[in-house]
């Protein structure tokens, strides 16, 4: 059997470098010993992605992307599609859950320092995934077109306009249409099932290309390559990746599971967070809603969009807007410039980036949750000392890491 | 037991509760009683939604024979529930056309498939019971959580006629109802008749929801089997690196 098995296999190895990249990625690739609780997000956020691919694929047999049907083809899913109700609730879960895994894969980075040399591209296109999941959660969501899909999007396609001098021909070219409308719905969909996943998809591909290049990061922000076993070159504080991390990260899927389950089968709408109750209106052109608030995994931004309420430096408030929640997305490409730390992991940094890092998660935080409500003054208030704290957290930092008491990091992972 | 570890379940996972719902009047929701296992209040509720709902309101993303689900048969559904000559596999749309809708209430009545998922079941229990009288308006009703409705108050035979009471005290105004003319129902058998279709509307909402927690019981305890498995095969293996 075992010949025939090799014998097989050396057919192919012949044509196709199956046995190569199998060792070069998985059984041959090394990675630190000491991966604990926050790297299981970059395999979850692959699960997420095929659930979602998967999940997509089948919604989309049934999904009518028309303004005067999609409501109605969504229900249709949801009673009389077989187990339609499972597949839209493991998609619109997927879509929540693959911003939590996101986010804390991020803050994983920005913990131990992921982002630094020679890591730098693996971040750039790791920000590009995360562009792209934008783009795709804003489409996703214009599809069941109800109350939420529509004047979420309105706010959305009219940030575009706010753009000086190409503003409305840019916003008119966008909706292919003068209004969002039936036109917006069918290339919106366009983008989402077909556009989207597919530079998504390229992404990934070239996000793991990357980090097999130079090796996975560690919460010693050591660099196990320096340290290699003189015989056999190979990393003296490395594990091949499969079996350990495969059979490790097996069972972060299943606590994954566990939760991305119970959310599923007990509470879909998540109160109200994952599905909109307002959502469960049809689209309305007519009727504003009074309050609208997009899912949570945009709310921050758009705390910063609605913050600034006075013009300034020349510059229409609307603009203003625009401009600091594109800013507040983009200005973590900079961060591996920004970092002028002498070293990477916060178990070595000083107390002024903790403090800093602390700040910025509490400020992400209050301006999410600032972002579901009505503005007052008081939270417009508040919204703005946040949005100065998160963009602080990023403008200071070549001030406030150069300057910080870090210790020496070992040559050697410490677990 | 089942309902139990359903019980817990949705606890654990609702555990962001923070309602959305809005009351546009702000007046407190009573809580709806709601129990979707419940099949003979969701039968009530049915026919009920049927009698009086479905005349100018549609149900039009659900099927008639989708009921088996809760306990009819095939004609119990044909004589309870389908009174317009359609078939079983049917859509429950409304006997009313839009623009009859609109030149009559001034708006087309909403369909109520999903009403119960956007306005949530206490703020409908809370509405079906707070009509009263009221000559300033088109209908010569008013709504207490819903100032202004477009509905009329199409169960007042059942529920009879409320006042408005207005009381100005230190709190300011206080307003409450009171019933003016009795109905063919008391105030407690009206108020397990709107239980009823509140609770039907509910199902209504998300036929599959029972569904939905039976599986998910079923796969929940796969998983915790799945830890243990992938939990020691984890161990075995990470045995030679610690």
């Amino acid at each position: 059997m075992s010949n025939l098995f090799n014998s097989m296999l050396g057919w192919v190895d012949k044509r196709f470098p199956l046995s190569s990249n199998w060792k070069a990625h998985l059984s041959e690739y090394y990675a630190p010993k000491n991966f604990n609780f926050w790297y299981f997000f970059g395999s979850l956020a692959l699960l997420v992605l095929v659930n979602q691919l998967i999940t997509g694929i089948f919604l989309t047999m049934n999904y009518k992307p028309d303004a005067s049907m999609a409501f109605a083809s969504v229900e249709y899913i949801m009673r009389d599609v077989d187990y339609g109700w499972l597949i839209r609730y493991m998609h619109s879960t997927g879509a929540s859950m693959f911003f939590v895994v996101v986010y804390l894969h991020m803050f994983r980075g920005m913990m131990y320092g992921s982002y630094r040399k020679p890591r730098e591209l693996l971040w750039l296109v790791g920000m590009a995934i995360f562009f792209v999941l934008m783009s795709l959660a804003f489409t996703g969501y214009i599809l069941p077109w109800g109350q939420m899909s529509y004047w979420g999007a309105q706010v959305i396609v009219s940030m575009f306009g706010a753009i000086p001098m190409v503003g409305e021909t840019l916003q008119q070219w966008l909706l292919g249409d003068f209004t969002l409308s039936d036109a917006a719905l069918n290339r919106f969909f366009a983008y989402h099932v077909v556009t989207l996943p597919l530079v998504l998809l390229v992404l990934v591909f070239v996000h793991i290309l990357a980090l097999h290049e130079t090796g996975s990061n560690n919460p010693d922000g050591v660099e196990i390559k320096e340290n290699k076993n003189a015989a056999t070159g190979i990393p003296v504080d490395g594990i091949p990746f499969h079996p350990y991390y495969t059979v490790k990260d097996i069972v972060g899927v299943v606590v994954f599971l566990f939760v991305f389950c119970g959310i599923i089968f007990f509470a879909p709408e998540m109160g109200g967070y994952f599905l909109e109750y307002n959502n469960f209106i049809p689209a309305n052109t007519l009727q504003t809603p009074d309050h609208i608030a997009p899912v949570w995994y945009f709310t921050p931004y758009y705390s910063m969009l609605r913050a600034v309420t006075v013009n300034f430096l020349g510059i229409d408030a609307k603009l203003w807007g625009v401009i600091l929640m594109a800013g507040s997305v983009v200005i973590f490409c900079f961060l591996p410039w920004l970092d002028r730390s002498p070293v990477k992991s916060i178990r070595y940094k000083g107390p002024y980036f903790k403090i800093a890092l602390g700040l910025f998660v509490i400020s992400f935080f209050v301006l999410g949750w600032l972002g579901t409500k009505s503005p007052t003054p008081l939270y417009t208030l508040l919204a703005q000392i946040f949005t100065v704290i998160y963009f602080a957290f990023f403008i200071l930092m070549p001030l406030y890491s150069k300057i910080d008491k870090t210790k020496p990091e070992p040559k050697r992972l410490k677990e | 037991m089942k309902k139990t570890v359903n019980l817990v379940l949705i606890a654990i996972f609702s555990v962001v509760s923070l309602s959305a719902y809005g009351s546009e009047s702000g007046i407190p929701l009573d809580k709806a009683p709601v129990n979707i296992d419940d099949n003979a209040s969701l039968q009530r509720g049915a026919e009920s939604f049927v009698n009086y709902c479905l005349t100018c309101h549609g149900a039009s993303y659900m099927r008639y024979n989708r009921h088996r689900d809760i306990g009819f048969s095939n004609e119990d559904i044909m004589n309870k529930l389908v009174h317009t000559g359609q078939k079983s596999g049917d859509l429950m749309l409304s006997s009313m056309r839009k623009k009859e809708g609109e030149e009559w209430f001034g708006v087309v009545p909403p369909d109520l498939s999903v009403i119960a998922r956007s306005r949530g079941a206490d703020w409908l229990y809370t509405y079906l019971r707070t009509f009263y009288r009221d000559e300033g308006t088109a209908t010569g009703w008013n709504n207490l959580t819903f100032d202004r409705a477009a509905m009329p108050h199409v169960l007042y035979q059942l529920q009879g006629e409320q006042k408005l009471v207005v009381k100005t005290g230190d709190k300011g105004e206080q307003k409450s109802l009171v019933l003016d003319k009795a109905g063919q129902l008391n105030s407690a058998e009206y108020d397990k008749f709107v239980g009823d279709l509140v609770n039907y509307l509910v199902y209504l909402g998300e036929p599959h929801a029972n569904e939905r927690k039976d599986l998910g019981i079923k796969v929940m305890l796969f998983l915790l089997g799945m830890f243990v498995l992938s939990y020691f095969l984890k161990k075995e293996y990470w045995k030679d690196i610690h």
